[in-house]
């Protein structure tokens, strides 16, 4: 064990993460000393969030997934679920719900320091029903925070309808807009937000172009547990902001020197060149073993080309762009357009459609206890991406944030078993073929 | 009831009801489309108004799952925390049991029924699946216009399978005679209150299923003849507690526990098992545009429940009026496992409870539940504990 | 012929296997022993084991070859083999007394006990082994020693003096030194103590018999099997001291070791002590998908045992309880935790024990079903191994189950198919060893081409 934790040690950190870890902490600093510095919090959720509305008006989002992810990954989960399982929450339910209910009951944040408390609670309620339930729970322990509720109509029939989009334009309009104004007391400065939606779309072609790098062999990202290091600036409070862009330009060129170089990421076990499977990841990832989780498939030579988790925030790669010149109109088209509130057809087909782009040797479902959203009818995706692509599909189960839900042997087992068909599968079975591929 | 005829007496409506009711072949939807020949439309729980499908010609079937199925595709589709509902129901769509159906509508209740209406198009892409929304946003401009069209895009749909084109005259008749209804089970469930010792809510609960799978005359008729007959019944009395029984319901718990828990000595005065055969509260208008008026059933007329957002409403304070209009001495939650938003609403509900000083207790349950020992223990404590507890205030 | 072999083992949380093929892929011999906190111990026993089977069946070929032995081989070779037994047996016992008496020591009332046991025990032995006793249950030492130490302990227990409990609790502590303490069980240690006990009481042992057997076992030793390769599977593979490429999934071994034993073979179900696994696999028995129980162990061989342990009966005895079932009962619960509650619930309402019974297996199987479908279904031929495929209650569950919902299928059940991970692991390892081999004559060929 001690063995191991000095190799982790060892292994050099991008450039793009340092400055990535720089900016969370920075994010979590802020907020640390929001009260004192005047500024008013908004906590709202990642898909669906409107990122530059909230900065135009100058107000710091709090994002109470993102919490829940840090606790997870620092460890903190585990304390955190069982204080609010005590008081009185089912072990059934949704632990990033529980962990950031535990988290605010003993009141300090994920890197140790204060999380202010919200003075609006902002529900865009985009592709996940427990969300309503989240905050009606905060809502309960913070009476005074003021509601505003973003209802994005859910792609029932695969489509974004007028009149689901009219629905959500009108919502900002009389609802959002006008309980910011309320709780900023100035009004909504349109030609800022119009700024920071251009930069929104500036870095939104970046991040799509780190995305599909990943169609290069090797290749130079992995698209999951990478991927997630990715989307942090975007899908949180840097959306529209100039750190952000400098962020993905960065991240830019240093993934166009690995290509150049033909090196793949930097993962727990270090670099990845010599990758045997190209995979496709659907669902969210586990927090509280994620290193262990990564060099699980980094071990076996898997690499991650694609995967959905990454999408939650937005589906950048299939066109979305934020387009500065309808300002309402693109706030509602990207929280419709979120991954997770597309329907099953659409997200088997969009799945299909990565392993077919990515060239992807397997594609594995993690399914998580806590997200219902993700999991219920994953089973049903995969018998139908496989049946769409001949791409074998692989199952396994974890958590979010609940280690008691994260098996490592259990998990081990399975990729392993899965690993292991996929390199039968691609050589008839003989030994020595196994044995170039393993 | 005819002369000459022998009145039924309750029990023996509630054994036809109970066969309807549980029936997880849909019988009765299957003799009622050879007889005349029409088209049938399921709901999922937890609501959808019924007036469209009438008015659309169709027979309104609530498919609300089963526990008394053995369970095999079902299990294959879904992981072990996911709830048992959907189970049932993948069940029965994938052995034919749903095969009188020709639309399935999935109205917004949660992640796994939502999910469940995607699955639906891969699994059956012949049959019309629809997905309802629900209004969040209570503006009438806003939220009320964009669920009136999500309402009508629901009749043109249906329209398109039965060949019935859904007038406003027509779906205004819808509404009369669904008012009609609940009228009716109103003054049962008023009835249920008042002589708790007529209306055992294990007859009451069949008899509202039975009309999930029934036409809405012949129901009515049920329901109205099972008034009679409880009215007329003379059953002992006992010393029960009053409870009010929670578990927003969506997937059903198994009729042995409505029993376990009446044998535990309760008298349920209130529910919301069968949550939306209920969930409209009061008479709707009968003037202006019907599509509205059903849009706005939703944000003035309806019960409290996890699934539907209302601005600045104080949690569980629903429960509590209810509680104290029903003279309930207690409130039992029976949330289905794995059911999150009737799990994370609890806790709510419970601190309301208690700043009203409303004893409760709980327990999870599932539709195919075979053990009630444990709940029957735990009911009996909870009503002896409050008998005493009134007794000694 | 060569004496190059192949073996393949599996380590599994209940039981731990080896099969050893030979250059055709025959199989030679297969071990089985129960799996222990020390795996590598388990895994040598296992492999000492299936040697030995593998030496005994070469040893009866030997004498019915030999024109001297031909017309006593059967009697012989038989006698020999449970003579080995038999020594097995008994220096096992050695062990267990010699760890009974120092457990027992300074209690002289449980020393006395002990040893009038002993002489029982050792006395039983000879029963055992003679030919004339019916197999037992289980082949395992603490088992055969368990049962009968239990027997004894109870004629010897007092309530006052000497407790049951207390007797009884040295064995348990005892056995686990047993088990664990490395001791010589092999074909080479053993063979010649064997055959002179046989010989010994073998009528007809002429000094010519007695000369010809002596140098056919001789024979024997001098040419041990070589081990070409060998590959480890099952639950704890991972603590096998093999490289990464003599690993391998107990999903490939068991679609292999099924399509070996029955190549018309397209699903497998694999029940096993700590999970159920479905397979599909092609013509080849190459593993097209697969799927495992979720995370709770619902529905495995596992949850037999708990429900065992509530009744109060041994699991062998689950099986064939549930088959005098006259009534179907449904049970809805497949967790370990709910299951004993049902139970009682059940049983409180009156419910018969094996009716109940009856609705567990086929709960059992309704789980194995799911994860069949979510597999891919169950296509023609079906192969049935693990644990559990031996109580026929599950069989006759998994049968009915079957017919009910893919109709007409082939059903391949085997007594043997406990070992049909450790049967692919090996076929596996010979393949390993043929690549090896090609790999290498292909870098002589190389080297001879450069230097011409």
């Amino acid at each position: 064990m001690t063995e191991k934790k000095k190799d982790e040690k060892e292994i050099p950190k991008e450039p793009s993460m340092i400055r990535q870890k720089e900016l969370i902490s920075g994010y979590y600093d802020e907020l640390a000393t929001a009260k004192e510095d005047g500024k008013k919090v908004v906590y709202t959720f990642v898909p669906g969030n409107l990122a530059e509305l909230l900065a135009a008006f100058d107000v710091l989002p709090v994002l109470p997934e993102i919490n829940a992810l840090q606790s997870g990954m620092r460890k903190r989960s585990r304390d955190y679920i069982a204080t609010a399982e005590k008081s009185g929450h089912s072990e059934d339910v949704c632990t990033y719900v529980k962990c950031d209910l535990g988290m605010m009951e003993q009141g300090i944040g994920p890197t140790g320091k204060p999380i202010p408390e919200p003075d609006m609670l902002l529900l865009s309620y985009t592709g996940c029903f427990t969300f309503m339930k989240w905050f009606e729970l905060l809502k309960e322990r913070f009476p005074k925070a003021e509601v505003a509720m973003l209802h994005v109509p859910y792609q029932g029939d695969g489509e974004i309808t007028k009149e689901m989009r009219d629905y959500t334009v009108k919502q900002l309009e009389t609802e959002i807009v006008p309980k910011l104004e309320k709780l900023t007391g100035k009004k909504l400065d349109r030609d800022r937000l119009k700024e920071l939606l251009v930069r929104s779309a500036e870095a939104e072609e970046d991040l799509v172009w780190t995305w599909e790098a990943a169609k290069h062999r090797p290749s130079p990202i992995d698209g999951y547990f990478g991927g997630v290091f990715y989307i942090g600036p975007i899908f949180t409070a840097f959306r529209g902001t100039q750190e952000g862009v400098d962020y993905y330009r960065l991240l830019r060129q240093e993934v166009q020197a690995r290509i150049d170089a033909h090196e793949g990421p930097i993962t727990p076990r270090g670099q990845l060149n010599d990758q045997k499977f190209r995979i496709v990841v659907e669902g969210p990832p586990n927090w509280t073993s994620f290193r262990d989780f990564w060099s699980m498939f980094a071990d076996e030579g898997a690499v991650c080309v694609a995967s959905t988790y990454t999408r939650v925030g937005g589906l950048y790669d299939q066109g979305f762009r934020h387009d500065p010149d309808d300002i309402m109109g693109t706030m509602a088209d990207y929280c419709l357009g979120c991954y997770t509130n597309l329907n099953l057809p659409q997200r088997t087909k969009l799945i299909a459609k990565y392993c077919e782009e990515y060239e992807a040797d397997g594609f594995i479902a993690h399914s998580v206890k806590s997200c219902n959203s993700f999991s219920a009818g994953q089973l049903l995706m995969l018998r139908e991406v496989e049946k769409m692509t001949g791409v074998p599909g692989g199952f396994i189960e974890s958590d979010l944030v609940d280690p008691r839900y994260f098996s490592a042997a259990n998990i081990k087992n399975r990729l392993e078993s899965y690993f292991q068909m996929l390199a039968q599968r691609k050589t008839g079975g003989g030994a020595k073929s196994m044995e170039a591929v393993l | 009831m005819e002369k000459g005829h022998t009145m039924r007496t309750p029990e023996q409506i509630a054994e036809q009801c109970e066969q309807i009711a549980l029936d997880d072949h849909l019988g009765e939807v299957t003799k009622w489309r050879e007889e005349t020949g029409g088209h049938a439309a399921g709901h999922l729980p937890v609501y959808t108004p019924r007036e469209v499908i009438d008015a659309a010609g169709m027979l309104p079937v609530g498919v609300v799952g089963s526990g008394e199925m053995e369970i095999i595709r079902g299990d294959a589709y879904f992981q072990s925390y996911i709830c048992h509902l959907p189970r049932s129901v993948v069940e029965m769509g994938l052995t034919g049991r749903l095969d009188s159906l020709d639309a399935m509508i999935f109205p917004a209740t949660c992640d796994v029924i939502r999910n469940l209406s995607g699955m639906w198009k891969l699994l059956f892409p012949e049959k019309l699946v629809h997905y309802l929304d629900v209004p969040h946003n209570h503006d009438p401009e806003v939220g009320g216009v964009f669920y009136a069209g999500e309402l009508r895009r629901l009749a043109k749909d249906l329209s398109k399978i039965s060949g019935v084109e859904v007038t406003d005259d027509a779906l205004r008749t819808a509404i009369e005679k669904r008012n009609e209804s609940r009228r009716l089970m109103r003054k049962l469930f008023d009835l249920r209150s008042d002589s708790p010792e007529k209306v055992p809510t294990s007859e009451l609960y069949v008899l509202m299923r039975a009309g999930f799978q029934m036409p809405q005359d012949a129901h009515d008729a049920l329901v109205k003849e099972y008034y009679e007959a409880a009215l007329a019944s003379s059953r002992p009395e006992f010393d029960n507690a009053r409870v009010v029984v929670i578990g927003s319901f969506c997937e059903q718990p198994p009729i042995g526990l409505i029993r376990t828990l009446e044998k535990a000595g309760c008298y349920i005065v209130d529910d919301d098992l069968l949550l939306g055969a209920h969930f409209i509260l009061d008479d709707l208008e009968l003037e202006g545009d019907p599509f509205t008026t059903l849009a706005k059933s939703w944000f003035d007329h309806a019960r409290s429940m996890p699934s539907r957002f209302v601005p600045d409403e104080v949690k569980g304070e629903y429960l509590v009026q209810l509680t104290k209009k029903r003279q309930a001495e207690g409130v039992i939650f029976a949330a289905p496992s794995f059911c999150d938003p009737a799990l994370l609403e609890q806790p709510m509900l419970q601190d309301a409870l208690e700043r009203a000083g409303i004893a409760h207790t709980s327990f999870k349950y599932a539709e195919n539940n075979g053990q009630f020992h444990p709940i029957l223990e735990q009911a009996g404590t909870f009503t002896d504990s409050i008998k005493l507890w009134s007794e000694a205030s | 012929m060569s004496d190059a072999c192949y073996v393949g083992i599996d380590l599994g949380s209940t039981t731990t296997k080896a099969v050893v093929l030979d250059d055709e892929c025959r199989v030679l011999g297969r071990g089985i022993t129960n799996s222990r906190s020390n795996y590598d111990l388990a895994c040598e026993i296992a492999q000492t084991e299936a040697f030995v089977d593998a030496q005994m069946s070469r040893l009866r070929q030997s004498f019915e070859s030999d024109d001297v032995l031909a017309s006593h081989a059967k009697v012989l070779g038989a006698s020999v083999g449970r003579s080995f037994r038999y020594r097995q047996h008994t220096r096992q016992l050695d062990t267990l007394e010699r760890e009974c008496l120092r457990l027992a020591h300074g209690n002289a009332d449980l020393e006395a006990a002990i040893e009038r046991m002993m002489v029982a025990m050792r006395e039983d032995a000879e029963r055992l082994f003679s030919g004339l006793a019916a197999p037992s249950e289980s082949e395992f030492f603490r088992d055969i020693a368990g049962s009968l130490f239990q027997r004894l302990a109870e004629q010897e227990s007092s309530p006052k003096t000497l407790p049951y409990e207390s007797i009884v609790g040295v064995f348990d502590r005892a056995i686990l030194v047993v088990e664990n303490e490395p001791d010589d069980l092999s074909f080479e240690g053993n063979a010649k103590a064997a055959l002179t006990r046989s010989l010994e009481r073998y009528a007809k042992a002429d000094d010519q018999v007695r000369d010809a057997a002596i140098r056919q076992i001789d024979d024997l030793l001098n040419r041990p099997f070589q081990t070409a390769c060998s590959v480890g599977t099952g639950y704890g593979r991972a603590r096998l001291p093999f490289p990464k490429a003599q690993i391998r999934s107990e999903i490939l071994c068991h679609g292999l070791g099924a399509h070996i034993m029955y190549p018309g073979t397209r699903t497998v179900l694999d029940i096993g002590g700590q999970d159920t696994k479905g397979i599909q696999v092609d013509e080849h028995g190459i593993v097209t998908s697969f799927q495992m129980n979720d995370r709770c162990a619902a529905g495995c061989g596992r949850y037999l045992g708990y429900i065992a342990d509530e009744m109060n009966l041994g699991v062998h005895e689950l099986g064939p309880l549930a088959q005098k079932a006259k009534k179907k009962v449904k049970i809805s619960s497949t967790c370990t935790v709910f299951a004993g509650a049902e139970l009682r619930e059940r049983l409180s309402l009156g419910e018969k024990r094996e009716d109940i019974l009856a609705g567990l297996h086929r709960a059992i199987i309704l789980r194995a079903m799911s994860i069949l479908a979510r597999s891919g279904g169950v296509e023609e031929e079906f192969t049935f191994t693990g644990g559990v495929a031996r109580n026929q209650a599950a069989v006759k569950a998994l049968r009915d189950l079957i017919h009910e919902n893919y109709g007409d299928r082939t059903i391949n059940i085997s007594p043997a198919s406990i070992y049909m991970g450790a049967l692919g692991a090996a076929h596996f390892a010979k393949r390993e060893a043929e690549e090896i081999l090609a790999a290498s004559s292909a870098a002589t060929e190389e080297s001879a081409e450069v230097r011409a």
